[in-house]
């Protein structure tokens, strides 16, 4: 059986992977993913305790986040869309402004 | 004591006045001013005196219970009033030539736009007065004791906007504050050791100790801290310096808190410890010496001063000097006597002064006055005789007194005595000048003013410089009854009447009884005889020198001069303090405690703060910057911190 803080290392090298693609990254969309991969860090570290102490309330709290994660990409892929077509650019940079 | 006598009225009425002149005076006029300001002074007299002849009915001494003020543990201090035979007396003294004074004040104060101001405080300080008199406990007394310091300085600085006066009242104040210390100090230690502050309780405590001979000791020790106290108060040596400045205040106030009343506190209070101080005969020598030193010393610097009113102020100082011989040669009952009498004549003398002094336009200098016989013959007649008075002419006031506190401290040396005498002389020759130079020759206002601005002199200020004009009778009525008090007051002396009155407040003595009448009586004609020669002898020379050779004073003064001029300016005892004191303390404020503490600790702790917080906002604003992403990056870095530090505790 893998161990446990296997699965912990990859979860924390996933979550910085996805720290490190949102402060680099300047592409909306690239960043959003960033923080889908960050979600996806935490959530390999719930099913990893769950596995472990076999309890399946880590496993619950995955779907609660899976859910959560994709009510927000529908969001989010719906601003970015409006962002594009109204500045018809998608980099973070230039996008500062709430208003036009 | 099943009848009350409604003590707690005598100090309330002046406050009630107080308070209503002071805070509605402002807006009412003058002559609401002065019936609220009369009322109420002349109430609490009338109060006085109900309590005067309900005297005899109660037993003594008569305690009333007002309020409860402190309690703290087995040590407790009310508000509470006790009487006596001497709280009587002062209450008599204090009430009566304090109303007195407040209708003479109504004369003097009219035309001062501060006329409501005035009365407020004359009431102020009656109310301070009477606390400090009938408290049953050194801590209330100590609230009158500090609260008529107050009104001291309030009405010495009563024309604030002169910098002598203002500068007067704080040199009042501050060296006031030196002999509260020590009072301060005395009372803690009665505290740590008996316990209470009461008088009934404490001096039962105190009443089967031994006398503290051969050794000084705590007794001693209480005694002294309560001197300089009283030194404060009462002008002594070496605290005295105050009371001739005070004369800056208005005339009125001289004559009733710098002559008459407040400056007799200390009197009244050493009196009222006499069981502490019979039972310490060190702390007892130090009275008696301080005071015959005073009585001399001021005695000697009144001679060559030439504003009237500091010439009665030294002689205020010197008198008190004499009190506290007496009280230092164990004779309290002399001391009481003769601060009865001094406040009959020595009020008398300044609402004199003030009536001269208004009658010559505000010219308080006496060379510039003379003559003024003729123009303001009630005004001299009784100055003539609050002189006689204070001289110590037979049958007047202060003959009585002065001869009673002479006859005792005689019998305890010889040397009191002495210096009492020569005192005594130059009392009478000082007092006689400054009658003289006053009264007799020729006006000498006009010409001083004048070297030829005389006529143009006359047209911009006719008050000032018009002829000398009387006082309005409501000036002249107060000083008529001090005169006829001056003349009778010792009256009450005859037969040592005075004393057997007292006698149950000072019976408890250790020292009485047994020293008195060792004496013979042919003795004490002799010694009267010879204070009434010398009193006698003073106005002649005063006579000779200012009335019929007066070109002799100035030959004196050239051939004395060194001496002259060092008498002249009081021995320069003002510039010694200045020295002394004054200065290290004003440069030890402004480099240490103005420069370094204020300056570089205070100011700069707070600047830097300041200046401190606004640097690191300076460089804490550079990370609001707008860009979502720097902001998530401190967010990553603050996590990890955290995150970080969670884990280096969760190692540890």
């Amino acid at each position: 059986m893998v161990p446990l803080s296997y699965y912990l290392v990859l979860s924390g090298f996933l979550f910085a992977c996805g720290v490190a693609g949102f402060l680099i990254k300047r592409n909306i969309i690239t960043i959003f993913m960033s923080i889908e991969l960050m979600l996806n860090g935490v959530n390999l570290s719930f099913v990893a305790f769950a596995a472990h102490w076999h309890v399946l309330a880590g496993q619950v709290f995955v779907f609660f986040v899976m859910v959560v994660a994709a009510a927000e990409a529908a969001v989010g892929l719906a601003i970015i869309i409006a962002v594009y077509r109204t500045r018809e650019t998608l980099n973070v940079d230039q996008v500062n402004l709430l208003k036009l | 004591m099943t009848s009350s006598l409604n003590l707690w009225l005598i100090p309330v009425l002046p406050l009630a006045g107080a308070a209503i002149n002071g805070f509605l005076g402002k807006k009412s006029s003058r002559t609401a001013v002065t019936v609220v300001g009369l009322v109420f002074s002349g109430t609490t007299f009338a109060w006085a005196l109900s309590v005067a002849l309900r005297f005899s009915s109660v037993s003594l001494p008569y305690q009333e219970f007002v309020a409860q003020w402190i309690r703290s543990g087995s040590f407790s201090a009310d508000f509470a009033l006790y009487l006596d035979q001497l709280s009587l007396i002062m209450l008599l003294v204090v009430t009566g030539v304090g109303f007195l004074i407040h209708i003479y004040s109504v004369g003097y104060m009219w035309d001062d736009p501060s006329y409501y101001r005035f009365f407020a405080y004359l009431n102020l300080f009656m109310f301070f007065m009477l606390t400090l008199i009938l408290a049953n406990n050194y801590l209330l007394m100590f609230i009158g004791w500090e609260g008529v310091g107050l009104a001291s300085y309030l009405l010495i600085g009563f024309w604030f906007t002169k910098d002598s006066a203002a500068s007067a009242g704080k040199k009042a104040f501050i060296v006031n504050r030196i002999g509260d210390f020590g009072f301060l100090i005395a009372l803690f230690l009665i505290i740590q050791r008996f316990g209470s502050l009461n008088f009934t309780q404490l001096f039962a405590q105190v009443q089967p100790m031994a006398p503290e001979t051969g050794s000084a000791g705590l007794l001693t020790a209480i005694g002294i801290l309560l001197m300089v106290g009283a030194c404060g108060k009462s002008a002594q040596i070496p605290l005295y310096v105050w009371l001739p400045d005070a004369m800056e205040g208005p005339t009125p106030v001289s004559a009733l808190i710098h002559a008459a009343t407040m400056v007799t506190a200390g009197v009244y209070m050493v009196s009222r410890s006499h069981v502490i101080f019979e039972r310490a005969p060190t702390a007892l020598m130090v009275v008696a010496v301080i005071g015959t030193l005073t009585a001399f010393f001021a005695a000697t610097i009144g001679i060559a001063q030439t504003d009237i009113k500091k010439v009665l102020a030294y002689s205020t100082i010197s008198q008190l000097g004499y009190m506290f011989m007496a009280c230092g040669v164990g004779a309290f009952s002399a001391g009481i006597f003769h601060l009865m009498t001094h406040a009959f004549f020595k009020g008398l003398l300044f609402l004199a002064a003030g009536s001269v002094i208004h009658a010559v336009g505000g010219e308080q200098d006496m060379r510039k006055m003379g003559g003024l016989k003729s123009y303001i013959p009630v005004t001299f007649g009784t100055m003539f005789i609050a002189t006689l008075a204070i001289a110590g002419i037979p049958p007047f006031a202060g003959f009585w007194s002065k001869d009673e506190i002479l006859w005792q401290a005689y019998q305890t040396s010889w040397v009191y005595w002495l210096i009492g005498v020569v005192t005594a002389f130059i009392t009478s020759f000082y007092m006689f000048r400054l009658l003289f130079m006053t009264f007799w020759g020729d006006y000498r206002g006009a010409q001083v003013d004048g070297h030829g601005h005389v006529h143009s002199a006359h047209g911009h200020d006719d008050h000032g410089h018009g002829e000398p004009h009387e006082s309005p009778m409501v000036m002249l009525v107060p000083l008529m009854i001090l005169a006829f008090l001056s003349v009778v007051g010792g009256l009450v002396g005859i037969g040592n009447r005075f004393e057997h009155f007292l006698a149950p407040v000072f019976s408890s003595g250790a020292i009485s009884e047994v020293t008195r009448e060792t004496a013979s009586s042919v003795t004490e004609y002799v010694l009267m005889g010879t204070s009434v020669t010398v009193a006698f002898l003073g106005l002649f020379f005063a006579y000779v020198l200012y009335v019929s050779k007066p070109y002799l004073p100035q030959r004196i003064a050239d051939s004395l001069n060194g001496f002259y001029t060092a008498v002249l300016h009081k021995y320069y005892i003002d510039e010694f303090y200045a020295k002394l004191f004054v200065k290290p303390v004003i440069q030890g404020s402004t480099a240490i405690l103005w420069q370094g503490v204020d300056r570089k600790i205070i100011d700069d702790s707070v600047n830097n703060a300041a200046d401190g917080a606004r640097h690191v906002s300076d460089e804490v604003r550079h990370m609001q910057s707008g860009n979502l992403r720097s902001y998530a990056g401190w967010i990553a870095a603050g996590s990890a911190l955290v995150i970080a530090y969670m884990i280096w505790m969760g190692v540890r």
